[in-house]
């Protein structure tokens, strides 16, 4: 190439990446906007909320917090630990699971796989909302009401990370591996916990924040489920705060909640969305 | 699927046929207690007229397809699946554009883009956010007193912009923040599994001097086909339920005139009196229409996957 | 490459783990609230609370904590709750009706259930739904409450929980009559006077109401606010209720008088096409606000009225004084009709094994006059005693928000007119889908006709029983 082209490209290079700046701005820009909004009117007293939007934040969002924290029935701190832990469990156990069922059809021949790979894309194209009532029924009579367990349990069966977890294998995880380790006497279960499951990582990190947050803002379910004081999760808290009396009721303290809510869920994706990036970057190199 | 092996491996394989049962039994345990059985009942009860007047139950009565008659009869459920239809498309079409952007961009190594590791944490920040609470700060946002309004009164215009009093507007904002919600997650799938792809391949396509956009349509797209496919089949089922932004954004009632208001929405109002009847009707219907267009999706997309695959 | 991996792995699991664990660990009792222990190290347990008897637990349904408060000040502070009976709050908020399903489940299976529900609490616009049902208690039969008791409650808070065959069903401890709080510099301005009882000779009917909607136009100001507005005070008047003895949906000629006026006011400007609540419609309250009036009830005045009228919000350090934004601007009249608008009642649950102390606590915060009139003056809220109310409207108390008017007293005044005889169970749905199907037609996306169909279809979602007009 001579010298002349080089430049060129180089200066078609440089058109294209400011173009591409341009366009992150904008959609950065789109992005956090809301975060902006939740943010400014955590910071705002009620009327002043009333009072219509402002660009700059109010000074009350000590009193917004004082009245969170001092509400006894608000268990705010009790209900982010119930949060956090329904929602860490379901993402470890969901994750794991659906590996574990992806490899059992990936890896293995019998009489039944088309029948369950089938049966599963089957069940992954049912919406969830109308059999919720007649779940919520059978918890009851489980005597599982007031439990986790209803909301952690169900996702070993989630139909759309199986789904993942198959693809990410079809394109990562030839079957001769599976054959070497078992020519090197190494148990299936033992094959798959050592050999398969850090294979899989990338995948896993990716669903494991995606179910992570579905759990972590899922409203419907626990509220038909749990209602003793401290096993409530945030987002029944939001609904509890938006529905408060009208002598009670404070837009404020819900958009402080609203902000309070999501500051660990932020924490734990800036946190694991570094390892994401990685891992990604390691399953690319291939050694 | 192919994996099914040479007759050498068959022989092998019998024996560790049972491991494959022992790997998926928890998810069809947890299936069987967790969904299938609510599911089951729901189906079954589509038969029959069931609802509740206050705290009175009418029925269980058996009435056969009377349900699916009604509702296509004086349901307007065709209204609401076109309704579903173009707010998802709105959505997606963007979404899939935006996110084979991204996606190509942030691996391309030629381009070296600074600061990628802020924009790919950035952009999945709205799908963070509880779609209520995402609604009440869009609702926020494009008020008629809100902030977007006080941009274009500056700009000259006289009296607000009503957007969720008309129809184009209010379809456009539920795709916006479906648009916005999603396009954060497709793009890290569609990172990772161009990532995924062996370098090497990328290398001797820029020795055979490709451009970017080629090896982009001749390399990348072809092997991301399995990852292109779950988001289409994702967001297909998921734009299918699509319930929290619309209902909360519209207040229930997918206004104006109906037009905002998607199949999901419609199912909730049946569950209000557990009308398990005409709701167990909606959903077998739902059921149907996803399975339909998920297996045409899945079909037409592996059969091309595989041509690809041999030539290659 | 192969060591990277591990690592990685483990890091994840572990940062998980260490996430989960130190969240449980660290915030382990500052919830002095919460009666019962959390488990420990959070692990999911299926255990149900306090395994006492459910006669010695009082177990009481809400939707929120407006009763709980009243309840803990009024009855437990001084004493009246026995040492050995445990309380048992069931919140469930009211969103996506939440509420009412969990609720109705439970009654459904309170006669096998170990736990029973003693009250439960019910709003206006569904209370019917209850009270028609054998799952709620008679006052005065089951639970024991005499007319004597009764006597000083506002009549209307009685025909709300009364059913069919004439049973008392429930009782509340607030009434909430309606009235209309207007703008005195606004009054001034166009009618010349701010005085109420002028004020209110404008206003004494909804032509002379209309008339005084034009004047406010060519003044440049605008007679409400949002569309919502004036809702109540028609649905609060219908001959008849919405449904006939046959099922079929009836729309009161009343409803078609609030549609025909809402459509005249949007298209000519008279109001500014808000909805209630709307931060809009906040601001239409607020010192930049060019609205004339709003339909307002007790609990409305002190504190959203007064709080949105402020320029420095008190909550920022402003004062509740005349000064700060437009306090002490407002004052209130009767306005064109009376009607009611918000209150709670509480219900007996058949199957209550508690019924002496449900009784306590119903003669204690709905009927003890002392009690009411404590309440009043703690909270402001407007209480259902009227010798209590009486007794205040008498005395010399004044609001300064409102310039100095007694507004009590015009409550004491206003409730009695309530009348409340044609409520239905299903009123809720119909208040709902009557609103949202009409603003379609405000807002100009549909005719008259196709606004009506609209809304039969909802409801009929909503109540598949009921039936179109033919």
């Amino acid at each position: 190439m001579n010298s002349r082209a080089k430049n060129a490209a180089q200066r078609s290079l440089s058109v294209r990446r400011v173009f591409c700046y341009i366009f992150l701005i904008l959609l950065t820009f789109l992005s956090l906007f809301s975060f902006y909004i939740l943010v400014i009117n955590a910071t705002r007293s009620h009327p002043d909320i009333q009072k219509g939007f402002s660009f700059l934040p109010g000074k009350s969002l000590i009193f917004n917090l004082k009245n969170l924290f001092t509400n006894q029935n608000l268990p705010v701190l009790s209900s982010l630990r119930n949060s956090l832990f329904i929602s860490a469990c379901t993402a470890l156990v969901g994750t794991y699971f659906s590996a574990m069922t992806a490899f059992g059809i990936h890896a293995y021949n019998f009489r039944f796989k088309k029948f369950a790979f089938a049966f599963i894309m089957m069940v992954m194209l049912v919406p969830t909302q109308v059999s919720a009532l007649g779940f919520v029924r059978l918890m009851s009579t489980m005597g599982l009401r007031n439990s986790f367990i209803p909301l952690i349990l169900p996702s070993v069966a989630a139909p759309i990370v199986f789904f993942f977890m198959k693809q990410y294998m079809e394109s990562t995880l030839p079957i001769e591996i599976i054959e070497a380790a078992r020519i090197d006497g190494s148990n299936e279960f033992h094959t798959f916990n050592r050999i398969v499951l850090p294979i899989m990582k990338p995948a896993m990190a990716v669903q494991a924040i995606f179910m992570f947050v579905a759990s972590w803002n899922n409203y419907f379910m626990p509220a038909l489920l749990l209602d003793s004081s401290n096993k409530k999760t945030l987002p029944i808290l939001i609904a509890q705060l938006r529905s408060a009396d009208f002598m009670k009721f404070d837009m404020g303290q819900v958009y402080t909640l609203v902000a309070i809510a999501i500051v660990p869920v932020i924490i734990v994706y800036l946190l694991l969305s570094k390892f994401i990036v990685r891992g990604v970057a390691l399953g690319s190199v291939k050694g | 699927m192919d994996e099914k092996g040479s007759p050498r491996k068959k022989s092998r394989s019998i024996s560790y046929g049972k491991w494959g049962y022992l790997f998926i039994a928890p998810f069809f345990l947890a299936y069987l207690v967790f969904s299938l059985i609510p599911l089951i009942s729901t189906f079954y009860n589509s038969f029959f007229e069931r609802y509740m007047v206050g705290l009175d139950l009418i029925g269980p009565t058996f009435v056969g397809l009377e349900n699916y008659y009604s509702l296509f009869t004086q349901g307007d459920f065709s209204k609401y699946l076109s309704n579903t239809f173009i707010i998802w498309i709105l959505g997606f079409v963007p979404q899939l554009l935006v996110s084979l952007l991204l996606a190509a961009w942030f691996t391309d190594l030629r381009l070296r883009l600074r600061a990628s590791g802020f924009f790919k944490t950035v952009i999945y920040m709205p799908n963070l956010i509880m779609a209520a609470a995402f609604s009440m700060l869009f609702y926020t946002i494009f008020a008629d007193a809100g902030p977007v309004n006080s941009v274009l009164m500056s700009m000259g215009m006289e009296s607000p912009y009503r957007f969720l009093a008309n129809i184009g507007s209010t379809r456009g904002l539920i795709a916006l923040m479906n648009f916005l919600m999603w396009y954060g997650n497709t793009t890290i799938l569609l990172m990772a599994a161009i990532m995924g792809i062996d370098p090497s391949l990328f290398e001797a396509a820029q020795i055979d001097g490709a451009s970017s956009p080629q090896i982009f349509r001749q390399v990348t797209l072809p092997l991301i086909k399995p990852i292109l496919i779950y988001v289409m089949i994702t967001s297909l089922i998921g734009g299918i339920q699509m319930f929290d932004v619309p209902q909360i954004l519209t207040n229930g009632n997918g206004n104006p005139n109906r037009t905002s208001m998607t199949l999901v929405m419609y199912l909730n109002k049946h569950l209000f009196s557990e009308n398990f009847g005409m709701g167990g009707a909606v959903s077998v219907i739902l059921f149907l229409i996803s399975a339909v267009l998920s297996l045409i999706v899945f079909y037409s997309f592996t059969g091309k996957m595989q041509r690809g695959g041999n030539k290659a | 490459m192969k060591m990277h991996k591990r690592i990685l792995a483990f890091a994840m699991v572990s940062l998980m783990l260490i996430l989960t664990i130190t969240a449980c660990g660290s915030n382990q009792t500052p919830n002095a609230a919460n009666p019962a222990p959390s488990s420990q190290g959070g692990e999911p347990s299926s255990e149900t609370p306090p395994a006492s008897a459910s006669d010695k637990t009082l177990r009481i349904f809400a939707w929120n904590e407006e009763f709980q408060s009243r309840f803990n000040d009024y009855f437990i502070k001084p004493g009246k709750l026995p040492a050995d009976i445990q309380v048992e709050w069931v919140i469930t908020p009211n969103e996506n009706n939440a509420y009412q399903n969990k609720l109705d489940a439970e009654l459904r299976n309170q006669d096998s259930s170990d736990n029973k529900i003693d009250i439960f609490l019910i709003e206006a616009d569904y209370a019917a739904k209850y009270v028609d049902t054998d799952y709620s208690l008679d006052v005065k039969a089951d639970v024991g409450l005499t007319d004597a008791d009764l006597k000083d409650q506002y009549k209307y808070t009685q025909e709300i929980v009364t059913n069919t065959s004439g049973k008392l069903k429930g009782v509340t401890w607030q009434a909430t009559p309606g009235l209309f709080a207007y703008r005195r510099s606004i009054a001034k301005d166009v009618l010349g006077t701010d005085d109420p009882a002028e004020v209110q000779k404008y206003l004494s009917d909804w032509d002379k109401f209309n008339e005084i909607a034009v004047k406010m136009n060519a003044k440049g100001y605008r007679m409400l606010s949002g569309y919502d507005d004036s809702y109540r005070t028609f649905a609060n008047n219908i001959s008849a209720p919405w449904v006939d003895a046959n099922d079929v949906i009836r729309v009161d000629e009343n409803m078609f008088r609030w549609v025909d006026q809402t459509k005249d006011y949007t298209d000519k400007g008279y109001n500014n096409k808000t909805a209630l609540w709307a931060p809009e419609w906040g601001a239409d309250q607020g010192p930049e606000g060019k609205v004339f009036g709003f339909f307002y009830s007790t609990w409305g005045i002190n504190f959203t009225l007064l709080g949105n009228s402020l320029a420095v919000p008190l909550a920022e350090g402003g004062k509740a004084e005349v000064g700060n934004g437009i306090y002490g601007d407002y004052a209130v009249c009767e306005g064109p009709e009376s009607y009611y608008w918000g209150g709670t009642w509480i219900c007996a649950a058949k199957g209550s094994d508690n019924i002496d102390l449900v009784r306590e606590v119903m003669l204690t915060l709905t009927s003890d006059a002392a009690t009411m009139k404590q309440i009043t003056l703690d909270t402001e809220d407007y209480t259902n005693n009227q010798a209590a109310m009486t007794e205040i409207a008498n005395s010399d108390y004044q609001s300064a928000f409102l310039g100095g008017q007694n507004h009590i007293k015009m409550f004491a005044a206003a409730a009695p007119n309530i009348d409340m005889s044609n409520i239905s169970k299903y009123d809720q749905g119909m208040t709902e889908e009557f609103q949202k199907s009409f603003k379609d037609y405000f807002d100009g996306n549909v005719s008259r006709e196709e606004a009506l169909e609209n809304f039969y279809t909802a409801v009929i979602e909503k109540y598949p029983n009921l039936k179109k007009p033919a």
